[in-house]
């Protein structure tokens, strides 16, 4: 559901009806596609050109351009360490969510079709459930007790698990589909591999694209999502997004360095996960 | 048995999973589920009751419907044109604003609050360049209207992802087809292309909607607790500054959750009634 993958090029209508006439009718797709993208990049670009600008004070254009403040940010120590706890956190989860799903979407692709089914059920919880109402409960079950979690790193990977979850087990199934582990796996123990020999020697080394891919699109989401870290953690444990959100009000240009940095790491993360013409959408963000 | 002996240590792998998954996306769903209904030492409705009477909640259910409905309605426009317009762009401009879109959908929460606001905020660049020409002189971007264009700026891509597959599945021999029966452009989108993906529309907006109603970072970056929905709302009554009231944040919660419920079961009755239609 998360992953939508690009239709080939060749369903689409490439060129125009046969009987527009090209200088006036074939323009209207134009007319719409310039507006639209236009104010799909206002935002970037202003960012963009803030944190590069020395000055942008009551005027249409700032005044020149600096890297100043890329600088000045990269030489924070309260930044520098926000930014490694969002990588410990994140990377944290995704170790655990793979660990955790891997052998769940294996199973379900290869043995348990039943499965399958339960899961496409269970991975709509994270989009049907807003994180709020979810942190609501967690706030509750994990404040103390046997299990005081909340405003710990540890309670955010547990919670990332789920919300990776439809990003994970779509990634993995589609690999999973992709190189028919059924047969493979089946072929495997024919020449007398046991199940596990079997996994490990021959459907792993096949799905490190696939387990690339869903790393890649749940790192982007992860090191974003905001809810849960100010809700469960907040200062205590000041993560990138915890930061950007109490800087916010100071000097403009900084954090528009901070954004920028922010934005083209999830940018090179994203490019890496999918640089093959896939789309994909994260359904439901964290908005 | 060989099926046996495999059975037993494959269940095994999949437990862990399970266990984390219970304690951290259902446990909490069932906690606010009970809680909802906790009065006191015993059990009632009082808490519906305190929501529906007030005035202050009754305000914030509304604001969250409103600017749902709305930026949902307004994106899954602009997210339909823009999608037809997609697939007629050439394939290198098609690829890369594509890739665009993909990029923006990912900038969502904080920093596209931050962003509106170097671009819409009081010393916005963009509100300054319209003040001088005239316009824009009472928009302020903390302000329903400020919300409804952030909103339906997050809507868009979302949208247009979700949709670009659908669109990728008209036939371009169904256009040929159709305008050799002599069907012009209205008359294709009226009664082929539009019905075709009338489904994924209808559920391309269903979660919209839902992307919409449980929308909270954006909202808090930009105006704190000052505008009043309901995610602003329930997380202000377990992680606000005073009065932490645990058990209404459950009762509102299950509305918000009852409320994206009746959205999906809305869509599927619709659809199921579109199929009708087409069918016949």
């Amino acid at each position: 559901m998360s992953l939508i993958t690009e239709p080939r090029s060749t369903a689409m209508p490439a060129r125009d009806g046969p009987t527009t006439s090209p200088a006036r009718r074939l323009r209207l797709h134009v007319w719409i596609a310039i507006p639209v993208f236009t104010a799909l990049a206002l935002p970037l670009l202003a960012t963009l050109l803030y944190a590069v600008s020395t000055r942008w004070g009551a005027t249409l254009l700032p005044d020149g351009l600096t890297l100043e403040w890329l600088a000045r940010l990269w030489s924070t120590p309260r930044f520098i360490a926000a930014f490694g706890r969002s990588l410990f956190v994140v990377a944290g989860a995704l170790m655990l969510s793979l660990v955790l799903i891997l052998p769940v979407a294996f199973l379900a692709h290869t043995r348990y079709p039943r499965l399958d089914r339960w899961m496409n059920v269970l991975i709509l919880a994270p989009f049907a459930v807003p994180p709020v109402v979810s942190s609501v409960g967690l706030l509750q079950l994990y404040a103390g007790g046997p299990l005081p979690l909340v405003g710990t790193p540890w309670i955010l990977m547990l919670t990332y698990v789920s919300i990776a979850l439809p990003f994970m087990y779509r990634s993995l199934i589609n690999s999973l589909r992709s190189f028919e582990a059924n047969e493979l796996m089946e072929a495997a123990q024919l020449l007398g591999a046991s199940p596990l020999t079997a996994f490990f020697n021959v459907i792993l080394p096949n799905m490190r694209l696939g387990i690339r891919i869903a790393i890649f699109l749940s790192f982007s989401f992860l090191i974003g999502e905001f809810v849960f870290a100010n809700m469960l953690v907040g200062t205590r444990f000041e993560t990138l997004q915890i930061y950007l959100f109490n800087v916010r009000r100071e000097s403009g240009h900084f954090t528009s360095a901070l954004v920028i940095t922010l934005f083209v790491f999830i940018l090179i993360l994203t490019w890496l996960g999918n640089g093959r013409g896939e789309i994909t959408a994260p359904e439901a963000g964290d908005t | 048995m060989t099926a046996r002996r495999f059975i037993s240590p494959a269940i095994l792998c999949v437990v862990p999973f399970f266990v984390v998954f219970a304690a951290f996306q259902l446990a909490p769903l069932v906690f606010v589920a009970i809680n909802a209904f906790r009065v006191g030492d015993g059990w009632g409705l009082a808490h519906f009751q305190e929501i529906i009477a007030s005035a202050f909640y009754r305000q914030a259910m509304w604001r969250t419907l409103e600017i749902a409905i709305v930026s949902s309605l307004v994106g899954i426009v602009i997210a339909v044109l823009t999608c037809y317009s997609l697939t007629r762009l050439g394939g290198r401009w098609r690829r890369l604003l594509i890739a665009f879109t993909n990029m923006t959908s990912n900038f969502a929460g904080v920093p596209l609050a931050f962003a509106f606001i170097i671009l819409l905020g009081a010393n916005g660049a963009l509100t300054l360049a319209l003040q001088r020409i005239g316009l824009f002189e009472d928009f302020s971007l903390y302000s329903r209207s400020g919300l409804m264009i952030i909103y339906t700026w997050f809507q868009v891509p979302l949208g247009v992802l979700l949709l670009l597959p659908a669109f990728g599945a008209l036939r371009a021999e169904w256009r040929e087809s159709a305008s050799l029966l002599g069907a012009g452009r209205h008359d294709y989108w009226r009664y082929i292309g539009l019905p075709v993906l009338w489904p994924s529309i209808a559920g391309t907006l269903t979660i919209l909607l839902a992307n919409a109603v449980g929308t909270y970072a954006t909202v808090f970056a930009l105006v704190g607790n000052n505008y009043n929905l309901m995610t602003i709302r329930i997380a202000n009554l377990v992680a606000g500054d005073l009065f932490l009231q645990p058990e209404l944040a459950s009762a509102l919660s299950l509305l918000l959750v009852g409320l994206l419920a009746t959205i999906t079961l809305v869509q599927q009755r619709l659809l199921r009634r579109s199929h009708h239609v087409t069918d016949h």
